[in-house]
């Protein structure tokens, strides 16, 4: 096997040097009943040839994003990642190191995270950011346990703009620890009446912008009228592009900031893995969740980073830790950091504006097409069709004719009544001519 | 033979025998050869610029961005009329940028001061370093898995649907478990995962007020009491016995009515299998509570023995560590959650199903229809394809008979190393078989004025990443090295070798070749403790010149 560096002939000598015959007698302390002899019921090793044929023939049977007119969104974005970005990553001293406990040997992991934690604090407008979660549904869900923590209350209120994932992550995770959630009904204008529900009793609000439905939502007054009543906020967002245009969380008044990193530097994935960013204030640091890199000096005097506050975490702290995350999105970070320091703020307001640009004529192009209205009132790169049929129907039909429309608000809220809402987004690997095709082929449908 | 200073290896004052004890004397005289060739001091050359050739000092992005460069060309928009209501950000973000060749040597740069597999041996116990094959990256980076969305329909993702599925059918195939539930994202939310489904069934048998009692012996990773806190559940320790194992006695003690499972790392972190783990169960079972099982360790039995067989009713499989998908400096994991019979119903979505000849995908809690009470949801979307992808990549190069031969591969590695170090070295609970990581403690380095994190850092001037430190719990100053199938014999003669002269340098005085170490590294000895005190977790701009001056 091409993989195992060892012979039989290593393998013998190795046994005697250990004084055993067989390796099973390494293996004495599993039943012996229960010890398999024989391999399991599955294929016998396979060359390289052979698994990428396999795997090939899987992955030919979807339709790629980039093969298509595409416009789905929803809290996963299709944009151009630098060539650059996925060489680096691949680095084998980053794609094949572990979490930086030796910190002597690890100064490119820890430097690349310090340099994350700066630029995901500069974009929210927050004071200290972490090394990222998972992602930000998980983070979310994090947000709201941290929220808990800092308040001493145990009741969160989510916007009916929320990710209705992200609200699912929240809700379980509640559930199962006997916390109150409020969830708003789907809020597709975003003008719901949230600063009502906010009260003496009430955690945190979670309320996210640009919305599930594209609205960009005024963070201020909910933040105003959160700190009369000791609450947080928790602002979430989904696409992290829209910061190089819009205000940050922070210089709106959010206290824990968890937002999506995917759409700088990482693929779609089909889901994951992603990278959480999370950000909060400097007040609230130590009951803050997750891994964070500082700078300290070495015994020479020199500049150096290492993992600290560990003694929020679970491997210090164990059933007192501030949240049981060990393993998290460190070369998603790497690749999101790659990717915003070729962007640079220049880059990444423009690739912004650029977004923003073919989502406005997305909205006017489409909004022309009989049967077809657009919601939204405001919006960064997506935004909510109502249309004239039901949408799951109609995004099935535009997949048989080529193009990727985006997300019937069905699939994420069934049942709510919203059959024929549709969400569409656009980025800047949409053309003149996917429009077009998106437009005629609309028209053909409805 | 001489060790690297050139001194007589064997301590005679000790007794002790030849360091390479008959081990690769071969591989360690050439490298002592090495060392030899290399005279004169560095120290007595400094460099102007601070570098010392191939070591090149990279200050951070912010001190060599600026802010109006960009490494990416992208075309202004034409004008257009904003929709943003007003919300336009007005001031700076504070974000430089590089062009595209500094930023590739910014981060070419970085890279060069980090340790990976693909450097050298990683002995990190109870982590699992193995060889990560590229293979899996190409496969991962097939446009029909890397560019697909978690939203697109489903018609048009049938062939990822079925590489979800086929790795279901490996994970339980291997593990002899009823379902798997794919979307945790690393271990610790894979533990979450299996917990939160016990806490159901619990609550379905009407039992969630009066179970609700964790049991967690003290050589558990930190994440399985921090988990079982997360969701309400009161933490019994187990305390460890001076056998490294956990007996059936121990927990039976501490079973009741109020008890809700027992989280069981098996093999355990002392590098053991546990022998009783089928009268754990039983004992567990008949109580009425459930067996969660920490499935880090699980390398070591893949293909060898079935969890599901030792009556686990959950347990965790970490992709990034069994299966090889990279650490990445931290991740991404990928911690799918197999289940018992008893535990399936509760899988939380979504899940891969087959229906009329397609692949469906369930994503709500009352569309699973049947039996099944999904728990909820554990995170957006359908979990770490990228990993699935590279996890399955491995098992099918592997096959039924690569697996086991790899864990048997595991197994005979560590026990290598523990029979190359146990005279020298001191072994907590004897010198007896370990699985497929070796645990010492620190009895050995008694009076020496050597502790266990010096030792790591001398490692380090040696070339080799540490071992796990300091973990177990149960032993003192715990060394857990666990070397994987992906070393060779040639590789492992060396590393004992060179354990062995630390081993002698340290019982021989050679103080301040471990206090001070690492003298090699890209960084010495650095200040954790002042990071802690007052934490710099960004940059922030040096004090503008005018000011400092008024």
């Amino acid at each position: 096997m091409r993989y195992l560096p060892l012979s039989d002939t290593d393998r013998s000598e190795m046994l005697a040097r250990i004084g055993v015959n067989h390796v099973d007698e390494l293996f004495a302390d599993v039943p012996k009943n229960l010890l398999l002899r024989e391999p399991v019921d599955l294929p016998r090793r396979k060359g390289e040839l052979e698994v990428e044929r396999i795997l090939s023939r899987m992955s030919a049977k979807n339709i790629s994003a980039s093969s298509v007119p595409f416009f789905v969104g929803a809290g996963a974005y299709k944009h151009h990642v630098p060539a650059t970005v996925d060489h680096l990553i691949q680095r084998s001293e980053f794609l094949t190191s572990y979490t930086p406990y030796q910190p002597e040997i690890a100064q490119g992991t820890l430097q690349y995270l310090f340099e994350f934690q700066t630029q995901v604090a500069a974009l929210t407008g927050m004071e200290v950011a972490n090394a990222s979660m998972y992602d930000s549904s998980t983070g979310t869900g994090e947000a709201v346990l941290m929220a808990h923590r800092v308040t001493k209350r145990r009741k969160a209120v989510l916007s009916g703009g929320l990710h209705p994932h992200y609200a699912d992550v929240v809700r379980t995770l509640s559930e199962m620890s006997s916390d109150d959630v409020v969830t708003m009904a789907p809020d597709v204008g975003g003008t719901e009446d949230i600063l009502s529900r906010i009260d003496d009793s009430v955690s945190c609000v979670v309320v996210q912008s640009p919305d599930v439905f594209g609205n960009v939502r005024d963070l201020k007054p909910i933040a105003d009228k959160a700190h009369q009543h000791g609450v947080l906020l928790i602002a979430v967002f989904t696409e992290v592009v829209s910061l190089g245009l819009l205000k940050s969380p922070g210089s709106m008044g959010a206290d824990i900031v968890v937002g999506e990193g995917q759409s700088i530097g990482n693929a779609l994935n089909f889901g994951g893995p992603y990278v959480g960013l999370f950000a909060t204030q400097s007040k609230f640091l130590r009951q803050m969740p997750g891994r964070l890199c500082g700078e300290t000096v070495d015994a020479d005097g020199s500049r150096g980073f290492v993992l600290t506050l560990s003694t929020r975490e679970q491997h210090i702290r164990r059933d007192k830790a501030t949240s049981n995350i060990c393993t998290n999105s460190g070369l998603c970070s790497l690749a999101f950091t790659i990717h915003m320091t070729l962007l640079g703020e220049a880059g990444l307001s423009r690739l912004a504006r650029i977004n923003h640009a073919n989502a406005v004529k997305l909205a006017d192009q489409l909004a022309a097409v009989k049967g077809v209205e657009v919601l939204n009132k405001t919006f960064f790169n997506e935004f909510t069709l109502k249309l004239a049929k039901p949408a799951a129907e109609v995004v099935e039909r535009l997949a048989e004719k080529g193009v990727l429309a985006g997300v019937p608000v069905s699939r994420l809220l069934p049942g709510a009544g919203l059959d024929n809402l549709l969400l569409v987004a656009s980025t800047e690997v949409n053309t003149d001519d996917d429009r077009a095709a998106f437009a005629a082929a609309l028209k053909e449908v409805l | 033979m001489l060790n690297r200073q050139g001194r007589p290896s064997a301590p005679q004052a000790h007794g002790v025998s030849d360091p390479a004890a008959g081990m690769g004397d071969q591989a360690a005289r050439l490298q002592g050869d090495a060392n030899r060739a290399t005279g004169s001091n560095p120290e007595a050359h400094p460099t102007f610029t601070g570098n010392k050739a191939l070591a090149q000092i990279e200050p951070l992005l912010f001190e060599i961005g600026r802010y109006d460069t960009t490494g990416v060309d992208l075309d202004e928009p034409e004008d257009f009329e904003p929709r943003l209501g007003g919300l336009e950000r007005k001031e700076a973000i504070g974000l430089p940028g590089l062009s595209e060749p500094e930023t590739m040597r910014h981060y070419v740069r970085l890279s060069q001061q980090n340790y990976g597999i693909d450097t050298g041996l990683f002995p990190l116990g109870s982590c699992t370093m193995k060889h990560n094959a590229r293979l899996n990256e190409r496969m991962a980076r097939l446009p029909g898995f890397s560019d697909v969305h978690p939203l697109q329909p489903v018609s048009t993702v049938q062939g990822a649907l079925e590489l979800m599925n086929e790795l279901g059918r490996y994970l339980v195939t291997l593990t002899n478990m009823t379902a798997v539930a794919l979307s945790p994202k690393a271990g610790a939310h894979g533990e979450l995962c299996g917990m939160m489904a016990i806490k159901a069934a619990i609550e379905a048998k009407g039992e969630g007020k009066t179970r609700n009692v964790v049991l967690v012996p003290d050589s558990a990773h930190g994440t399985n009491p921090a988990t079982a806190a997360l969701i309400g559940f009161k933490v019994k320790p187990v305390p460890a016995r001076e056998d490294g194992w956990v007996h059936v006695e121990d927990v039976k003690e501490r079973l009741g009515p109020d008890v809700a499972a027992i989280m069981l790392t098996n093999p355990n972190t002392c590098g053991l299998f546990e022998p009783q783990v089928v009268e754990i169960a039983k004992a567990i079972h008949d109580a009425g509570a459930y067996f969660y099982c920490d499935g880090a360790n699980f390398n070591a039995i893949v293909g060898k023995a079935k969890p599901g067989d030792l009556g686990v009713d959950a347990m965790h499989i970490n992709l990034h560590k069994t299966f090889s998908t990279p650490h990445g400096g931290g991740g991404p994991g990928s911690g799918p959650v197999v289940l018992s019979e008893r535990l399936a119903p509760f899988a939380p979505v979504p899940f891969v199903r087959m229906k009329d000849g397609s692949f469906e995908l369930v994503e709500q809690n009352d569309e699973a229809g049947g039996t099944a009470a999904p728990f909820g949801r554990m995170t957006a979307f359908h979990g770490q394809m990228g990993m699935y992808v590279r996890a399955l990549s491995y098992m099918l190069s592997h096959g039924s008979d690569g697996m086991k031969q790899a864990s048997e591969d595991a197994v005979l590695n560590a026990n290598y190393i523990r029979a190359g170090l146990a005279d020298l070295m001191s072994l907590p609970f004897g010198n007896k078989p370990c699985m497929h990581e070796v645990l010492f403690d620190d009895a050995w380095l008694k009076d020496t004025g050597v502790t266990t994190l010096d030792v790591a850092k001398a490692m380090i001037d040696e070339g080799y990443h540490p071992m796990t430190m300091y973990f177990p719990l149960v032993v003192h100053g715990a060394m857990l090295i666990e070397p994987t199938e992906s070393e060779s014999k040639t590789s492992l003669d060396l590393f004992v070798a060179m354990l062995r002269d630390l081993a002698m340098a340290a019982k021989n005085g050679e103080k301040e070749r471990f206090t001070g170490a690492p003298y090699h590294a890209p960084r010495r000895r650095l200040d954790e403790t002042r990071a802690a005190r007052s934490p710099v977790l960004k940059w922030s701009p040096p004090a503008p010149v005018a000011e400092a001056a008024e």
